[in-house]
């Protein structure tokens, strides 16, 4: 690690005003912050601590939405009653991510700007990766490609976003509120993360010294669920994964929200599927056509067509679960 | 050998297994650094740096944590416990005992670690059959793969915590 200056700030505003400066990085649980600093992906001349500005560790109920401030931890998030009872896919999806130890440190808001475990990017020897140097290529393209993308990947990064909460966040249209120098603006979970075709370098569209203020959540979805499939059956990263928000009319589904982790660099929702399921019986043949329409543009890499037939079993399971819990 | 540059210093103050501790030192110190170089409190180990294998788990503020995934900086004011801090008059927590009895261990680097994490994971309550165990102490790697054994120590030590 290389030195750096460590700053405690008391409000938002000075926390977007030094975290503005060119060097500066902010850092809240750090759990993905500090593996940054040891692996030289980040070398800031000052860490802005968030954690000391008051106010953004709570969790409200304003009418029908849910606010959750960006310094909640992910235990703590899992465990508020509100987040149990309304989305019970974004307290699923925490238990199945990392450990009880790193959940206790991440937060809620930290945890969907994670960066990419892609091998190439996190290589402590560094290969061709324009996420870690701008321009220099992308290793993994014509390397060991099990893991990687197999939706909107192009040929300068096809790298994955792990988060789980994050996936959680994007099937419930969760919406993140940000703090700048220039105002601020309100980010659809979904939209957070950035693929590489709108900017194969950057891993989400926050700008230096944006800082996440609020997490809202609208309304509730009773009938959801996460499903994590993954190499081993605890404390790993997701191969796929799954977040499912049903409304059902007896049998027969109302309205569907899916999204897909792990599988490009965003949270992936499938709009043809959910829109083709409006109106069907999860499991029926009519449901099936609309699952298989939400592939129609999944796109394998020479090492992972596998990925394709997992993401459509693991959503008709996903389905299921979420009716039958 | 790698030049190490010297560091800005910040103040923090934490309470260390029941002492309070005020110190300058550089940023880039971790908890765990500061508990094994500082302190001199060798129980958490130092195993992957990198927040994957739990050997480092101690309490922060009550609850379990890597304390490699932890700056120094950032816990200002906050109290820590360590495995030394188990120990009551010499007394070993039942946490240890049921370790001891249960052979839990073979090499033992990871056990502070795992004991530590046992004890969080029986106040939280995530010990109600074998496998609500095995989930919630997921987070601590055994390469002697002593894991059977384990999960029956934190089963017997919650019967006795809790009685």
């Amino acid at each position: 690690m290389i030195p750096f200056t460590y700053e405690r700030v008391g409000t938002v505003a000075e926390a977007v005003e030094h975290s503005t400066a060119p060097g500066s990085m902010l850092i809240a649980g750090g759990t993905e912050v500090v593996n940054w600093l040891r692996l030289g992906v980040h070398g800031p001349a000052t860490l802005v601590d968030l954690k000391t500005v008051p106010g953004l560790a709570d969790i409200s109920l304003v009418g029908e939405t849910v606010h959750i401030g960006p310094l909640v931890r992910l235990a703590d998030v899992a465990a508020h009653p509100w987040v149990a009872q309304r989305f019970p896919v974004l307290r699923e999806s925490i238990h199945l991510a990392a450990s009880a130890q790193l959940r206790n440190l991440a937060t809620i808001g930290g945890n969907p700007l994670q960066y990419t475990r892609c091998p190439y990017f996190r290589a402590e020897a560094e290969t061709p990766c324009t996420k870690r140097r701008p321009g220099s290529g992308c290793a993994a393209r014509h390397g060991i490609t099990d893991n990687q993308a197999i939706f909107g990947w192009t040929d300068d990064c096809v790298a994955v976003q792990p988060s789980d909460p994050g996936t959680a966040l994007a099937a419930l249209d969760a919406v993140y509120v940000t703090r700048h120098a220039d105002g601020g603006r309100r980010i659809a979970a979904r939209e957070l993360n950035t693929l590489p075709s709108q900017d194969a370098v950057a891993h989400n569209m926050l700008r230096p010294g944006e800082v996440i203020t609020d997490i809202e959540i609208t309304g509730t979805a009773p009938t959801s669920t996460y499903l994590k499939v993954r190499p081993r059956a605890s404390y790993e990263f997701a191969t796929v994964a799954v977040a499912v928000a049903l409304e059902v009319d007896g049998d027969l589904v109302r309205r569907a929200r899916i999204a897909l982790g792990s599988v490009a660099m965003r949270p992936w929702r499938l709009d043809a599927t959910e829109r083709l399921l409006v109106g069907h019986r999860i499991g029926s043949a009519a449901a099936q056509r609309a699952i298989e329409a939400g592939f129609a543009d999944a796109k394998p890499l020479p090492g992972n067509e596998y990925k394709i037939t997992l993401a459509r079993n693991a959503v008709a399971r996903a389905l299921r679960q979420a009716v039958t819990a | 050998m790698n030049e190490v540059s010297p560091g800005h210093t910040v103040r923090t103050a934490v309470i260390v297994n029941g002492e309070q501790v005020d110190l300058d030192h550089d940023a880039r110190v971790t908890l765990l650094d500061f508990l094994r170089e500082n302190q001199g409190l060798t129980g958490a180990k130092k195993g992957c740096n990198r927040g994957e294998c739990g050997s480092c788990t101690v309490l922060v503020g009550g609850r379990r944590a890597n304390a490699c995934m932890v700056l120094l900086a950032g816990i200002d004011g906050a109290e820590v416990t360590t495995v030394e801090g188990l120990t009551v008059d010499g007394e070993l927590h039942p946490m240890q005992r049921a370790f001891v009895d249960h052979d839990a261990f073979q090499c033992g680097f990871c056990t502070p670690g795992q004991i530590m994490s046992a004890v969080a994971c029986v106040a939280e309550g995530h010990v109600g059959d074998d496998g609500e165990i095995r989930e919630w102490m997921s987070g601590n790697i055994c390469r002697c793969s002593a894991y059977p054994q384990i999960t029956a120590a934190v089963a017997t030590a919650a019967k006795e915590m809790r009685s």
